[in-house]
Parts: C-alpha cells; structure tokens; sequence
C-alpha cells in the first residue's frame, strides 16, 4: 500500500500570539513551530498501516523552508521519504494550497492519501476534501479507524455527540483523520538517524504551475472582542481561591 | 444570480437547531445585502421537512430530492447541489458547520472553482466574514473574491436561532440526476460507541479537566476538587484522546453539550471545538496560567495561576466553607 501523508507546520499550542504591524497574519519572527496535531495522527494510521500490509509512505508539506524541520520529524517517526513544496503560503487559500498539493501528489500514484481534519492554525478542515476532489478521489472526513479489505477499505468515521458510521471505500482514496484514533509514537534515535539519510525532494510552486490566485482573501486578523466580562480573581492561590469559593457560595449559589 | 439560499440539514427529518442558526444568519445577510433569502432541503423524503422550513420568513423553498439520497453521501450531496447550483445560481449559499457540511461542503466549492469559507462566527459590512484562527486566539476577517456564488458555513451558537423571522415561503421540487455509480462510497447506519453510563447533560455542578494537567497521574487533584463540591468530572479531547478519561465524559463539538450551573475549567485553554460544548453554562470558571487563553473570553470568573497550586488550595477553601 503506497500512502502520501500531507502534514503542515503549525505554531506551537502554547506559543503566544501577536498581530503583525500590517495586521494580516501573526507575526512569525518570534513564533516557535510545531507538527499539526490531526495530522500527525494521519502519519500515525499510514504507519500503522505500512507495518500491516506494507508498501511505502510518503510525507508531502508545503511552506517556507522552516518547515523541513517538521518533514524531518516525520521522517525520523519512519515515512520513508518527502515531498517538500517549496513556497510562501501566504495569501494562497485553501484551493490555492491543495492545488500545489494534488500536483505533487498526483504523479506518485498513491493508494490512500491522509491528512488531518484541520489545521491548529487557519482551522479550515478543508484541504483534504479538496485535494480528493482535485484528485478525483472518493473521499471520507474525522476518520478514527482504517482497515483494508479485499476492494478497498472500511473506515470508522466520527459523527456528532457520540456517534460513529463505518463507510466502504473503493481504493484509491482520501481521508482525513480525526485524533484519538491511535497512540502517537515518538521518534526513536535511531530514527532520527536514518532521518537525515532519508530522501526529501525540493519542488517548488513555479514548477508545479498551478492556478494560485485566490477566491478568498484574509483582509485582516484582530485580536477578538471579549464576549463576557470576566472577574479575574487576584492573590496569591490561597486568597484567589477564597475569594472564588465566596463568589461559588454567594453569587453562583452552588455551594 | 438569484439571492441567498440557505442549506438545510435534517438527520432522520429532524432539523437542528444550527440549521435554523443558519437561516438567521442568511435573514441578517440579506438584511444587509438587500437579497432575498431561500432554502433547500436535501434528501430521499423531504415533504415534512420543507413544510417545517416553510414557517419561516423566506422567498422559497426547494426540495432537492432523489432517490440516491436517502442516506448521505458527500458524492451525492455535492452533485445535487452542484445542479442546483449550476440552475438557480446563487450569490451566496449558507451552511450550518456540522461534520457532515465539512465532509462535502469543500469539495462542491472546489468544483464551482471556488472556497467555503467555514465555521463563520460573525458577518460584517461588505459583506466581511469573521472566522477564529489560531485556537481562538485571533480573529480573520474574509472577504469573497471569487466569479461564482459566494459559500459560507457558519458555527453553532454563532447565530440566533429566535432571531429567524416566521413567515409562509413556496415550496417547489428540484429533481437531480444522479447515477449509481456516481456514488463511490457506502455508508454504513450510524452507531453509538460505548454504552452511555454518565449523562453530563443534566449534570448540575462540572469539573472540567485539559492538557494544562499535563500526566494522568496528576488527575487525582481535579477528581478531589469535583469530589468536594460534589461536581462531575470532564475533560477536554486532548485527555480522552490520550486514554487518560473515557471517552463520555467528553464535553465539546465531538463529545457532550453541557449546560451546568457551574463549569470549572482546570487547564483548559478553550480551543473553539471545546467551547461550542460548554458556553451555556450559567456560571463559567476558568484556572489556566495563560491570561491570553480563550477560555477566558467566555469566563464569568478566572484565576490565572498555575492550576497544581491553585487547585490545592481551592479544595481547602471549599471543604472550609462546607464546615
């Protein structure tokens, strides 16, 4: 089984957040970068699935060249090799990205193509239904379980409030992974190693020529509007905590 | 070009209250935009559903129906909105985000060479939609540049779903033609996962637990902490995805919907999927050593400290009041 991985590099979680001077997008000169959550869950399912059935697995990530560092983590975690798509994601939107993505894909002939729901950062949970689509794929969303079967696979999809639905796809198709499916493992030292032995093929935007003007444009980011007004109680742990069992017991009423 | 058309969802014919939320959303639009605003129903049988949709203050509504919808598909929901697309023309169609929007919504954009823009929590002049990046943390004004119909979908809570006027709307048929074949995958009934044994739904008091934990063995200090104010226990994705919880006592878009007269968050930051399954709580408290998290946006009460400090010495405070 051939499996293309599509990652991306997202802030890190706990990173803290400032507007640029244009205020169009954070400023990233001080931002430290993580592997998207979902999607490492995506590269752990295609792992999974190679140690199975076999075959191969192949990371792809589009970006800035910070985002080798993200490949290579992959890379020593055992995808087999990378695509890296050399460009500024910048004012691209999410057709702009998964045409790039589709490109790279394409001539590699996959059986599955996974990626993770959605982003930490734009949160569009979008790219890839659309690299399905763009890839004529059968596709299926928040997937938690992946088992092959004689004409395809049986995928365990998440539904709202606690319910699930399996689905029958025939193969070639895409997914998008949901976490929680699977226990993430760490890059051993070996690993990460054979990481740096490991093939990562550079191509860049120019090359794969894909139509990039968007159809949707991020005019500006804010820092949001507080919707409540919040009583931030002060002090040491101890005061804090006395003055919000005082709130608890006599404005909430619950104790 | 013929005015907004909102898409209605129904599972088993019931219709949820985020695709009246979305209905709303496509009034205040049309308020703005001067268009008319319609809907469409989708599906196999959609007399009942489109006579409910009919109560409300709109132009028409269309039943896209076909036998080959019975059951969703993202490959039949996108060719038969695709059709009616390429008929009606819209300027704008409006989407509640449910899964099943996020699971078709994208690709019938693509094939209309255009994009959704998801999970809208805001509209503004021009029309501007306001969109959460970054967790929550920032927000992102998005504008249409596209030559086709404008596709939005907008997120639970965002919109209110009284504010959707009542009226009397036609009700007319569009017909799809959708071939077998076309549909590549097969969809299996929808299930339950583990038999339900805790129903924090009706839970009064709730003790909230994330990532800000950080070790399961760190656990028992928020199961005291719920133990004295007599709370259940949650917890946010992270920690049910890393085993650490079971999987019900999951409050956010993939878990429950909790309405507690209390909901202390202990080390939540309050990413958007959390805070859709929370925000009705009558009193929110929120610990987190972040001041910046968005946890705090939607608090009544916040202490910002580090919770292994904080929570000790709240246990105490409790357990002294209850004296």
């Amino acid at each position: 089984m051939k499996i293309i991985v599509a990652i991306k590099q997202v802030p890190e979680r706990d990173a803290q957040i400032r507007i640029d001077t244009q205020a169009k997008w954070i400023d990233e000169s001080v931002m430290q970068y993580a592997l998207n959550e979902s999607d490492a869950y995506a590269l752990e399912e295609a792992l999974q699935l190679k140690e199975k059935h076999g075959g191969e697995v192949v990371v792809v990530s589009a970006g800035p060249e910070r985002v080798g560092t993200t490949i290579r983590e992959a890379l020593a975690k055992g995808a087999d090799r990378a695509i890296y798509i050399d460009c500024t994601l910048g004012q691209l939107d999410a057709l702009g990205v998964a045409r790039l993505l589709a490109a790279a894909i394409k001539p590699e002939n996959p059986d599955l193509v996974l990626t993770g729901l959605q982003s930490e950062d734009l949160g569009l949970g979008q790219t890839g239904v659309i690299v399905a689509e763009l890839l004529g794929l059968p596709h299926s969303t928040l997937i938690l379980q992946v088992e092959k079967t004689e004409t395809g696979i049986k995928v365990k999809r998440e539904l709202e409030e606690g319910w699930f639905q399996s689905i029958e796809l025939p193969t070639p198709a895409a997914l998008t992974i949901q976490s929680g499916g699977n226990k993430l493992r760490y890059a051993t030292l070996m690993g990460i190693k054979r990481a740096k032995t490991k093939e990562m093929r550079r191509v860049t935007a120019e090359e794969l020529a894909v139509d990039a003007a968007p159809v949707v444009i991020l005019e500006k980011v804010t820092l949001p509007h507080k919707q409540k007004v919040t009583q931030i109680l002060r002090g040491t742990p101890k005061e804090a905590a006395v003055a919000l069992v005082e709130k608890l017991k006599f404005e909430v009423r619950v104790i | 070009m013929s005015g907004i058309w909102i898409v209605i969802e129904d599972r088993a014919g019931r219709i949820g209250r985020i695709s009246w939320e979305a209905v709303a959303a496509g009034q205040a639009l049309s308020a703005q935009l001067s268009l008319p605003v319609s809907a469409v129903v989708v599906g196999a049988h959609t007399e009942t559903q489109a006579a409910e949709v009919a109560g409300k203050k709109l132009a028409k509504v269309v039943r896209v129906e076909h036998a080959l919808l019975e059951h969703y598909t993202a490959d039949g929901f996108s060719l038969a909105l695709q059709q009616f697309i390429a008929s009606e023309k819209p300027d704008y169609v409006v989407f509640p985000h449910t899964y099943q929007v996020r699971d078709y919504a994208p690709a019938l954009a693509a094939r209309l060479g255009e994009v959704l823009i998801s999970d809208v929590v805001g509209i503004g002049e021009g029309p501007v939609f306001t969109r959460q990046l970054i967790q929550g943390r920032v927000n992102g004004n998005y504008r249409h540049a596209g030559s086709g119909p404008c596709l939005i979908s907008v997120q639970a809570g965002a919109f209110r779903a009284e504010s959707a006027t009542a009226g009397a709307a036609e009700i007319t048929t569009f017909s799809p033609t959708i071939e077998a074949a076309q549909i590549r995958t097969r969809p299996g009934e929808p299930f339950r996962g583990s038999a339900q044994t805790v129903d924090l739904g009706s839970a009064q008091l709730i003790v909230s637990v994330g990532r800000g934990i950080k070790e399961a063995s760190n656990l028992p200090i928020v199961e005291e902490l719920a133990k004295v104010l007599g709370a259940e226990i949650a917890a946010s994705r992270p920690i049910c995805d890393n085993g650490w919880m079971a999987m019900e006592r999951q409050v956010g878009s993939s878990g429950q919907t909790v309405l507690p007269k209390l909901y202390l968050a202990v080390g939540i930051s309050g990413a958007i999927q959390h805070l859709v399954g929370m925000k009705g709580s009558q009193c929110i408290v929120a610990i987190n050593k972040d001041p910046d998290a968005p946890i705090f946006e939607v608090a009544d009460y916040g202490i910002v400290g580090d919770l292994f400090e904080v929570v000790p010495a709240l246990i105490e405070a409790v357990r002294s009041a209850k004296q």
